[in-house]
């Protein structure tokens, strides 16, 4: 049995304008230790599938599928039962570490209420934990530093505070919904490395979510890539960036700017993604994808084993060969 | 903290100097004074009364003579209550606005919040709409409306509560006026914290706490109620402010002997020391409350440091 097993999971909102359908048919599986990749860019529905996981959709939102841990489905158990679980087994790391700790209580108070409440430890015994997580994740003078606001820190400490938080009860499962983002990137590339440290310490497994290709190529073994609330494309790290097979995939991967490039334009996928509210009949790419067809605006495209590559996932009615020339074109504008 | 504090007391004196100022000239600029009335005065009587309160002297010289008599914490003589100095007459009044005034605000305060609190968490239910019907009703009748409401039902139709008056600090004279104000104080207070709250728990930091698995009762009383009660700090300062100067009508409306009362027949009497000695208490007040406004949001807050 896979630790994290997804099917088709949807998100729905209900909004002044009707339903409207943040995240559809959704699956992967998530082995224990392993890190799965989920890209995309805003909008795609790759965090409202971690939220809906977690149960931390917005009031108007409707989780459906499963999301299967362990076996037992979080998207339907009771609110009891889902707190036994999150912060203890799953725990999560949000994009914005400026907002996300309350700015209210000291850090050492936010980290010992998940081992009071989870491990039913004192706040002493918790306390000590929580100065060797911090000094885990690097930060100098944990002792001392514990007992500070999170104002106290600059962001990059504070993500790092959120990392070991997410830690305190050694999760089987963390969920990392842009940790970096809203970090410079020489802290990004610290943040990264000791995710990196810590998932072989602590046999993590981690659902990345980001919209920066590099943090993937560093860290996963599998990548989901989606678009308009839609898996496009699902498989190994590997297969993904060396012979990405999807119209998507492609024109992210050739809007990576390059080093070995002398060009000093930057590439970038014609057009906006698709309003949710009011989501094209067939494939939610179509609208800005080169190769579109007729099929492609009036058929959704299921999401398939590849033909040439039957360990890839893909959702796009061309036969990955008819892709493969345009290819160049689009990387060398 | 204890310097800001100082400093900040020591800063309300030009304050207070402003508004004593203003106001004696003001009182002294509006036509008529406080020995003019429909019974003729021989002039020779008049003048004695003008000289036994320094009216005879120049203006800057009444003015600097009521500084000093201020300095000496000595309101003054009330013109026109003789042999009571507005000392006596605030000092007996004082206690019932203080009574009504802040009974009312304390248990506002922990009805408001409560109510915001359960309006919050259940929003768009028949509670909420319940509190915000009670909010809204607070906030668009008058006391003169509500009050004379309360008197009709409580002490005429069902005849359990006196409509009016005051013994003592009898408590129940004190419960429909009281009850006023705390109705009034409760729809603000209500809908603030509801407000506050609602926007509180959608924040960043209540979707970690929730992802830690935290329970409701833990997110509520430990992450969110801090944050969510520095708006209703701030209204409660001009709230207590409000409830000495709103006394007005709520101590017509019950005869009370209060600082409203006095505030009504100091300004139609021109009786201009117990108009000034009101209004010095008013500003110290205000700038008592502001401070302990402030105070509170250091507490609350941990950005806040003075």
């Amino acid at each position: 049995m896979s630790l994290l097993q997804v099917n088709n999971l949807g998100v729905q909102f209900q909004t002044p304008d009707g339903l409207v359908s943040a995240v559809n048919g959704v699956s992967f599986e998530l082995q224990a230790g392993q890190t799965l990749g989920i890209v995309g860019e805003s909008g795609s529905g790759k965090s409202q599938s971690v939220l809906a996981m977690m149960g931390l959709l917005a009031k108007n939102g409707k989780a459906t599928g499963e999301a299967l841990y362990n076996g037992q489905n979080l998207l339907t158990m009771s609110p009891k039962q889902l707190n036994g679980i999150r912060g203890d087994r799953v725990s999560m790391i949000f994009q914005d570490p400026m907002t996300s700790l309350n700015p209210y209580l000291t850090v050492e108070r936010q980290m010992t209420e998940v081992l009071e409440l989870h491990k039913g430890m004192t706040r002493r015994e918790a306390k000590k934990r929580a100065i060797s997580l911090l000094e885990a994740v690097r930060i100098p003078e944990a002792a001392r530093r514990i007992d500070m606001y999170p104002h106290e820190f600059s962001g990059g400490m504070r993500q790092r505070v959120m990392i070991a938080m997410a830690l305190l009860c050694e999760p089987e499962v963390l969920i990392a919904d842009e940790p970096t983002t809203a970090l410079d990137v020489t802290v990004q590339a610290q943040i990264l490395s000791l995710l990196k440290d810590l998932q072989r310490d602590f046999g993590t497994a981690i659902v990345m979510i980001t919209h920066d290709l590099g943090v993937v190529a560093g860290l996963c073994e599998k990548v989901m890539v989606m678009y308009g609330g839609r898996v496009m494309e699902y498989g190994s790290a590997n297969d993904i960036f060396y012979q990405p097979s999807h119209p998507y995939t492609i024109g992210l991967l050739g809007a990576l700017p390059r080093l070995d490039h002398d060009g000093s334009e930057l590439v970038s996928i014609p057009g906006n993604p698709p309003n949710m509210a009011n989501m094209p009949k067939g494939c939610p790419f179509s609208e800005r994808c080169t190769h579109v067809s007729e099929l492609c605006v009036g058929t959704l495209p299921p999401l398939a084993a590849s033909a040439a590559n039957p360990a890839v996932l893909r959702a796009c009615h061309k036969a990955p060969a008819e892709l493969k020339p345009s290819v160049e074109v689009v990387a060398h504008v | 903290m204890w310097s800001y504090a100082l400093r900040r007391v020591l800063m309300t004196i030009p304050t207070l100097l402003l508004v004593i100022t203003v106001c004696y000239l003001m009182l002294h600029a509006t036509p008529g004074g406080p020995f003019d009335t429909e019974r003729k005065v021989s002039a020779a009587v008049m003048a004695n009364l003008q000289a036994k309160y320094h009216l005879d002297l120049p203006l800057w010289q009444q003015y600097l003579l009521y500084l000093k008599s201020l300095l000496q914490g000595d309101l003054g003589a009330s013109f026109r209550y003789a042999d009571w100095s507005v000392n006596e007459l605030v000092g007996n009044a004082l206690p019932v606005s203080l009574a009504i005034g802040g009974g009312s605000l304390l248990i506002s305060v922990f009805i408001g919040v409560a109510l915001g609190i359960v309006a919050a968490l259940r929003q768009n239910s028949l509670i909420d709409y319940f509190v915000m019907l009670v909010g809204n009703l607070g906030s668009a009748f008058p006391s003169f409306v509500i009050g004379p409401v309360l008197i009709l039902l409580f002490a005429i139709w069902l005849s359990v509560l006196p409509a009016g008056g005051w013994n003592d600090f009898d408590p129940r004279y004190m419960v429909l006026p009281i009850a006023l104000l705390t109705f009034i104080n409760v729809s603000t207070i209500g809908r603030v914290m509801r407000g506050s709250l609602i926007e509180v728990l959608n924040s960043n930091f209540i979707r970690t706490a929730r992802a830690k698995g935290l329970p409701l009762r833990t997110i509520v009383f430990r992450h969110a109620l801090k944050p969510a009660l520095m708006p209703v700090v701030s209204v409660l300062g001009p709230l207590a402010i409000s409830s000495i100067t709103s006394a007005v009508v709520t101590e017509s409306v019950f005869s009370l002997p209060g600082l409203g009362k006095l505030i009504i027949n100091g300004a139609s009497n021109r009786d201009y020391t117990l108009v000034l000695g009101l209004v010095v208490l008013v500003t110290v007040f205000a700038v008592i409350l502001n401070l302990l406004v402030d105070l509170a949001y250091a507490y609350l807050d941990p950005k806040i440091r003075y």
